[in-house]
Parts: structure tokens; sequence; C-alpha cells
């Protein structure tokens, strides 16, 4: 089977799937066998906020990756990563509000106002999801051109997810400076030159 | 003497069995009433043969759980072996502490280089069952092994000059590779006003959970101020400076907006970045409220009389 042929397969989609579910089974075997370490709640927190990152950027890599191999199925996977991102998003969320703030809302809207690196995560969580709820055909119809408009609304989401990260490091910066890297350069390729660059380009090149 | 066995010299037979480890403090206490100055050692009083160090037992102690050894020793922050909360525990392996010495400069009658053994064998070790809050917001208790900090300092005869104590951790980062990043800019430096590392409270420690200190928190001597956040309790030392000015600490040099001189566990002084009210003990879900001065307040607010202790944080 060739590579394009391979993306387009019926399998393509449920093995997308199952590889966005490994972190999820893979945390929920370690809760249940000991494997997070001294500080478990912390553990989880950080893994599904990790999570919520890559799956987010992976999503951002599909249209490049179009232009790249001139393989137009790359976008097939983009809401399936998406919608994942988004749930990540909200285990990360839920575990943070239930283990950090015992289920108080005062408490942890308190909290959203006075960190800034809180404000950035929730504002990120809060805005992916309209993206989530509308992701389905219907509503792709329903809006429309409106609909893509709406959906740039991932770009301010990566900035605010990566900056939400870079904030609450304390002197470390290495692992979030390599997630706010990829993150321009996925940005960049959607504002500039490089969005040019395609198979075509390459293998016109002298 | 202090020699205490390295934990993998233990031959597992002669491990305490774990009820009796459990009840160890209790039978120190009985133990303790036969005399003041009683030297213990509960293994081998209780088997025989360990030649585990000799310490008096429950000198200080808390009416809390102590944290697993087990979740003590792999979850550390110790940035000379990496920012990773196991790194310490992984890459602090192969460190080695013979012949360790620590030079005593500064504001003292009696400068040197001293030998670790040296140093420490006058005195009797102590077990003290402290609380341990990390600025990072969790907690541990820990029984460590220590001496007070003041009795070891008076031995070196301190001027009326030295106002401040000031300790550095060693640099090598053949030995300890995390110093290979400048993640911070080593060695660590941290300190203390006279009158804080004079507190009884204040110890260096030599060992926890009954056995020598472990490379990972900070072998072979470590301060513990246990009113303070973590990062202040300063490991595998190597230097201490009597000064007559407050000394540079390194978390204060990295970011002194969000990190003091004083850095006492303050549930009213928030990090510029995060709540300091609550702390998540290890081993539990949900977090509990902070005490001030991390339940010292008592013992040690004292020391800051006059401060406000939202400027000097």
């Amino acid at each position: 089977m060739s590579f394009s042929a391979a993306l387009k397969s019926a399998y393509a989609k449920p093995i997308v799937h199952l590889l966005c579910l490994v972190p999820f089974c893979t945390l929920l075997w370690a809760v249940f066998n000991d494997g997070l370490g001294a500080n478990p709640v912390e553990k989880l927190t950080h893994e599904t906020g990790q999570w919520t990152l890559r799956l987010l950027l992976a999503t951002l890599c599909l249209s490049p990756l179009r232009q790249w191999t001139g393989q137009a199925s790359w976008i097939r996977f983009r809401r399936v990563i998406g919608l994942y991102t988004f749930f990540y998003g909200c285990c990360h969320f839920s575990i943070w509000f239930i283990a950090d703030h015992s289920l108080d809302l005062g408490g942890m809207f308190e909290d959203i106002v006075k960190r800034p690196y809180i404000t950035l995560g929730f504002s990120a969580l809060m805005l992916m999801l309209p993206l989530a709820i509308t992701s389905n055909q219907a509503m792709i119809r329903r809006l429309g051109k409106k609909w893509k408009s709406l959906h740039q609304l991932v770009y301010l989401i990566i900035l605010l997810g990566v900056l939400h990260f870079l904030w609450l490091v304390k002197a470390d910066y290495l692992e979030p400076t390599i997630y706010a890297i990829i993150a321009v350069i996925l940005l960049l390729h959607r504002l500039g030159p490089m969005k040019h660059l395609s198979v075509k380009s390459f293998s016109t090149a002298p | 003497m202090i020699i205490i066995k390295k934990s993998w010299e233990i031959a597992e037979s002669e491990v305490t069995p774990e009820p009796l480890y459990l009840r160890r403090r209790e039978f120190m206490k009985a133990a303790g009433t036969i005399g003041g100055a009683l030297m213990l050692s509960p293994w081998s009083s209780a088997q025989g043969a360990l030649e585990i160090g000799a310490y008096q037992g429950n000198a200080v102690t808390l009416d809390e759980e102590i944290t697993e050894e087990d979740a003590a020793n792999s979850y550390n922050n110790f940035y000379e072996f990496g920012t990773g909360k196991e790194d310490p525990m992984q890459k602090s392996k192969r460190f080695t502490t013979d012949d360790w010495t620590i030079v005593v400069s500064g504001e003292c009658e009696k400068h040197g280089s001293y030998g670790l053994e040296d140093m420490v064998k006058p005195f009797t070790v102590e077990e003290r069952i402290y609380r341990l809050r990390c600025v990072e917001a969790w907690s541990m208790v820990v029984p460590w092994l220590g001496i007070p900090l003041g009795s070891i300092l008076q031995s070196f005869q301190p001027t009326s000059k030295a106002k401040y104590v000031a300790f550095k951790t060693l640099h090598d980062p053949v030995r300890m590779p995390g110093q290979q990043r400048s993640v911070l800019d080593w060695p660590y430096r941290e300190g203390l006003t006279i009158a804080e590392a004079m507190h009884p409270l204040t110890i260096l420690s030599v060992g926890m959970y009954g056995k020598t200190m472990p490379n990972q928190n900070g072998a072979p001597i470590r301060l513990v101020v246990p009113w303070k956040y973590g990062f202040k309790s300063i490991k595998s030392i190597v230097g201490i400076e009597f000064t007559e000015t407050q000394p540079q600490t390194s978390w204060n040099m990295a970011a002194s907006r969000e990190y003091g001189f004083y850095s006492n566990v303050n549930p009213t002084v928030d990090h510029p970045r995060w709540s300091q009210k609550r702390e998540r003990r290890i081993g539990d879900i949900f977090k509990r409220d902070t005490l001030m001065l991390n339940g010292y307040a008592d013992e040690v607010a004292s020391l800051y009389d006059g401060l406000d202790l939202a400027v000097n944080f």
C-alpha cells in the first residue's frame, strides 16, 4: 500500500484514535499501579497538560504536512486530534480543580484571576470549547465561511498554552522553550515565506 | 562516633523489621528517660549487631504521619543532579562523599578546612522530625538526624562582626552533572542571619530515616531550617562563612522578586506567580492549609519582631 493510500485507508482514523488514547490509557494504568511517583497529582497534572500541548501542536502540523507532502488526506485527522486536545485539556483542568481546589469554585476563580499563568491556561481551555462544539459536519455547514475564522482561534490558543507553560516554570525553561519554538515555527509557516515550500517547489529546484 | 552505615551496606537481615521500626520512637522515648545525654543506637539495641551510629531519638517530634521513606528519597529538588523530581535519585547514584571537607571562613576565630567527621564527632546526633515545606506548595514530614547548627558554629568562635552565615554547595560539574547546565548560577548559595543560624531548631543534618544521608537529599551534610521554604536548606555543604553583610543566595540571585533572603514559610505572602496558602502533603491527594512559619511560629516568630514579613519575604 502506498503512503497516500495508507493515509486514505479506512484504518487510518481508528489508528489515530488509538494513538491519541495511548497517553490516557498509560496514565490510567499508572494510577492503579502506583506508577506516578511520590506526587501522583502533580504528575497527572503535568502529563495531561503536556499532552494537551503536544496534540495541539500535532493538529497544527497537519496543514503544513499537506503542503510539504502534497497529500490532502492529512486534513482528515484534524478534527479527531483537535477533539483529543480538548479532551486532555479537560482532564488537565479537572485534576487541578478537584485536587488543588477540592472542587471549591470560589477558590478556583480567585486563582484564575490572580495568577497570570492560570488565567492564560483557563482562557486557552475556554477558547477551545466553541471549537469543540462546532467541530461536527452540521456546524461546519451551518457556519459556512464563519467557521474558518472561528477555528483560526487555534493560533491564539497555542500561544496561550505555550505561555501558560513558560510562566509556571521555576528556573529550567528548556521544555517549555521547545514547545514554544515548535509553535512559533508552525505559526510562522502560516504567515510567511515557508508557506510556499512544497514538494513541487523542492522538485523544481535545480 | 557518627559512623552511620550506608543504607546499601546494610544486609537485608539486619534491617529492623517494619513493626519494630514503626515503634522505634516509642521505644526510644522510653529509653530516653533513663538519662538525659544517653546515646542510643536503636538498631543495635534492638538487634545487637548493626553499626548504625548512635543518636538521641525523639529530640524533636511531631504528631503527624511521617512521609514514606521511598517518597522522600525519590521526589527531590536538587538541581545539581537535574531539574526533574526523580533526577537526583537517578543521577546521584555514583556520587561519593569520601574525605569530605568543609571550609570555614570569615568572621570567626577558628578558620580552616575541617574534615566532616572531625567537625561533627564532638556532638550528639539527634533525631528530629520536622515538616518540610517546598516553595512549590508540597510538603513532607521527615525524620532527620542532625546536630544543632548553633553548637557547631559556636565551636568556630564567631566574632562580634558575624551577623550572617553563608553556605555553599559543592561545585563539581563532573560529580554533579546538573551543574553542566547553567539553570542556576553555581555554586548553590544560601544564608541565614546569625540569630536564625543559632536558633535551636536549625540543624546540620547527616542522615534521615535512621540512615546516612542519601546522596539525593544532600549527602553528606546539609542544612535543615524547618520554618523556611525547602530551598533554604542547602545540601552537600562545602563552605561555611561568617559575614558582616547579608550574603547572596541562589534563588534570590535567579529571581529576586520571587525569592527573598528570608523565604520564611508564610501562607499570607504569595509567591508572585502562585499561592502559598495551601500545600499538598506528599501522600495526600487534596491540599491542606499551610501554617504560619510552617507551624513553628511559637518557636521562631520572635526572630522577626518588628520586621514586615510582606516586605522581607
